[in-house]
């Protein structure tokens, strides 16, 4: 007789734990011929805002951390995902339908997006800041900040590959994250969850959340203390989170048309998004 | 200490030659209005009209964003880098040439101190054309890929405050990378953005490449809407922001932001008190306390807090409010009598939530609008002085004990545009610049402008940069 497989429940990722959603919902998620594969939490309105006050907590330590620190860590998610390559390969296959090698070839490319990112922890300064030839007496230099807590609505296609590339420069940047998983596609994303809170990535510095869009992204949208907003899955919604992200004026990435080849070499335009630009002067005299 | 008396030594205003009335600039030439729409802008240390100005209807804003357009797809981008820098470094020349014209238009429209408008603002104008005219053949280098293209047309509104300042910050970059744009002045002061026209015309600026619209917010309006738009910048207050935010929503047009501040400037208790004092100073009432990142908090050490707000004080007796065309005057006029009614509600207000209120003993000018140096103490953070912008000669002190605690009520604010920093301890003037959240931290100095120096907020104090290479991004498609 064969043995009976222990399945896994698939979680949020929050402030570095695993709750379900405080509503107790969960929904189903099928495979791509429409077989049944597991419940997903249902995220609410409520586990968003957790995830928005666990990302604020973790905001300061994560920014402040030194970005040879936020390399190493990041790093480090690349070396975990490694090793859970089977696993990822499986659930990216049954989730997008996809044969396992191409699924196979979407994880290695996610695990290398991870290495990529983790190299700019510490370069995307030297890019983007400057010293800045001012006519006068001073010593005056610009440098890039994250801008704080970043909400993430992640694609829908690309259920593991996608969701690293838009992850992966909001934290290398030194932001946090709220993301909001692909709504069919979940559970790659909640595998991440458990690889990052199993690497040195501190909790709240990304947070997952899995549900529907329509529901839990225009509370993201609309939140307070959310600074920018990734509306890269929103698709039709766009436009209406863009509104609501208007009242505390957070800075917005919009979608493309189509959703983007991944695969493609990622440029740091992400990167940028979501850095502010600080200039200091200082006097220089006797 | 007694103020010495000066006898007056007002510069002359025979330099300008103003029309008695004005209309558009589009396509190269000034039209007529198509309603025949007009407004008054007066000198508000006076309030003697100036000019009788053309208010730009929906129908204008669109032949100025057609002629843009045209001349956009059939002039602008196809001329060489090399030849549009050449065009900027002709206006940047005039400007030199017509800086006197320039100031005293720009203190006659604005109500700012003469001395002001000629040694800040005129020479950051042309200072700013300059730098970004030697961009306009370089994009390539400027780390946003190797063919960088312009957006197309801009639309860009501007405040009141720095009239010819902003359009210089807004038109020079924007040319520099191929881009046409239609700009809209603040209404009260439209003069030197109607005589920046004559100077692209003297320059021979190709027609369209630049288009003045005056008007009030609803030109404005029509303008951001515009569907023929690829790119709005906008410089003024936070809620007009907000508005524009919400009109491109779900649009492929670009926007930069640059909005309100209520910026802390730190005071600790090793300062050298009397330049932080010249610091607080040129803080909080350069330009009537009319700037966006102006110093209107003042965070002063515990320890040192009684003799600093005495210093202020004596420093702030000498200062001269009066004629803006006096070569002597520090404070001159509130550019409306609408700034003048929100400063005087906003000072009720903090009177009335309990804060204790000292104005410099000076005497005020009959008629047009004056409000005197101001300063509040026993300031609380729940206060709304302490909370919202006033944009006037208003300053609001609070204490601290700790770094900690300085750093913590500075960044208590939903704004983050600008922070002032004053310590001879090094180490402290950058953990405190690490930590601060806003866009230009001055340490030991305050209210410095320069076009390499790039400058914007954080928070709700808006998006993007202006200045700098960065704010070149602000014009190309990346």
């Amino acid at each position: 007789m064969s043995r009976l497989a222990v399945r896994k429940t698939y979680k949020l990722y929050v402030g570095g734990k695993f709750p379900r959603s405080e509503s107790g919902r969960s929904y189903e998620v099928v495979d791509a011929k429409g077989t049944f594969l597991a419940n997903a939490a249902l995220a609410s309105r409520k586990d968003a805002r957790d995830a928005v006050v666990a990302a604020r907590a973790a905001f300061a330590g994560w920014s402040g951390a030194t970005a040879y620190n936020r390399g190493q860590v990041l790093y480090r998610v690349a070396e975990l995902m490694e090793g859970r390559r089977a696993q990822f390969t499986d659930e990216v296959a049954a989730v997008e339908g996809l044969s396992r090698r191409r699924a196979g070839a979407a994880v290695d490319a996610a695990i290398d997006r991870w290495v990529w990112y983790a190299g700019w922890t510490d370069k995307i300064a030297q890019v983007t800041g400057s010293a800045n030839p001012v006519a006068g007496p001073f010593f005056n230099f610009s440098v890039p900040e994250p801008t704080g807590v970043v909400a993430v609505v992640a694609p829908q296609s690309s259920s593991l590959l996608g969701l690293v590339s838009v992850v992966g420069p909001v934290v290398a940047t030194g932001n946090t994250a709220v993301v909001l998983a692909s709504e069919s596609r979940p559970l790659p994303a909640v595998t991440l969850g458990e690889v990052l809170a199993t690497s040195d990535v501190p909790g709240g510095v990304v947070n997952l959340l899995t549900g529907r869009v329509a529901e839990v992204a225009p509370w993201l949208a609309s939140h307070m203390d959310v600074n920018a907003l990734d509306l890269t899955g929103a698709g039709e919604l766009a436009a209406e989170l863009e509104v609501a992200a208007a009242e505390n004026l957070k800075r917005v990435l919009r979608p493309e048309p189509d959703e983007p080849d991944w695969s493609a070499d990622p440029g740091t335009a992400r990167l940028t998004a979501f850095l502010e630009t600080k200039t200091v002067w200082h006097p220089a005299g006797l | 200490m007694a103020k010495l008396e000066y006898a007056p030594a007002p510069e002359s205003r025979s330099l300008v030659d103003l029309r008695s009335s004005y209309g558009l600039f589009i396509d190269g030439a000034f039209v007529d209005p198509v309603g025949g729409g007009a407004f008054k802008t007066v000198n508000p240390a006076t309030e003697e009209v100036l000019a009788e100005v053309g208010e730009a209807s929906a129908e204008d804003v669109d032949l100025a964003v057609r002629a843009a357009r045209r001349a956009q797809a059939r002039t602008w981008s196809r001329m060489t880098g090399r030849e549009r820098g050449k065009y900027l470094y002709r206006i940047a020349r005039i400007i030199q040439e017509r800086s006197r014209e320039l100031a005293v238009l720009e203190t006659l429209d604005n109500g700012k101190p003469i001395k002001e408008s000629r040694d800040v603002d005129i020479p950051l104008v042309a200072a700013h054309f300059f730098y970004y005219a030697g961009w306009a053949d370089k994009l390539a280098w400027a780390g946003f890929g190797p063919d960088p293209r312009p957006l197309g047309v801009a639309g860009q509104v501007i405040p009141w405050n720095f009239p010819l300042l902003m359009l210089a910050w807004k038109i020079a970059p924007a040319l520099a990378a191929g881009n046409t744009v239609v700009l809209k002045p603040a209404e009260t002061t439209p003069l030197t953005a109607l005589l920046f026209a004559e100077i692209c015309q003297q320059a021979d600026l190709p027609p369209g490449v630049v288009n003045i619209v005056t008007g009030a917010g609803r030109t404005g309006q029509s303008l951001v809407e515009h569907p023929g738009v690829d790119k709005v910048a906008f410089t003024g207050s936070t809620d007009v922001g907000r508005l524009i935010a919400r009109a491109v929503a779900g649009s492929s047009k670009k926007v930069t932001l640059e909005l309100g501040g209520k910026a802390a400037n730190i005071v600790f208790d090793d300062a050298p008190v009397d330049q932080a004092i010249e610091g607080i100073v040129r803080g909080v009432f350069f330009n009537q306390g009319h700037v966006c990142c102006a110093g209107t908090r003042l965070l002063v050490q515990e320890s040192v807090a009684d003799q600093v707000v005495e210093s202020l004080k004596r420093r702030l007796g000498t200062l001269r409010l009066g004629d803006p065309m006096d070569k002597n005057t520090d404070i001159g006029a509130i550019n409306s009598a609408v700034q003048l009614e929100r400063i005087r509600t906003m000072t009720d207000v903090g009177e009335a939530e309990g804060a204790q209120r000292w104005s410099a003993p000076c005497p005020l000018p009959d008629r047009g609008f004056w409000f005197p140096p101001t300063v509040f103490s026993g300031v609380s953070q729940a206060h709304r002085i302490a909370r919202e912008e006033i944009f006037g000669p208003v300053l609001s002190v609070l204490t601290f004990r700790t770094p900690k605690e300085a750093l913590e009520k500075a960044n208590n604010s939903p704004y983050g545009l600008s922070a002032g920093v004053w310590t001879e301890k090094g180490s402290l003037i950058l953990w405190m610049a690490q930590r601060l959240r806003a866009g230009v931290v001055w340490a030991n100095t305050f209210n410095h402008f320069d076009p390499t120096s790039p400058f914007g907020g954080y928070k709700e104090s808006g998006y993007g940069r202006e200045g700098g290479r960065h704010g070149l991004e602000a014009y190309l498609d990346v």
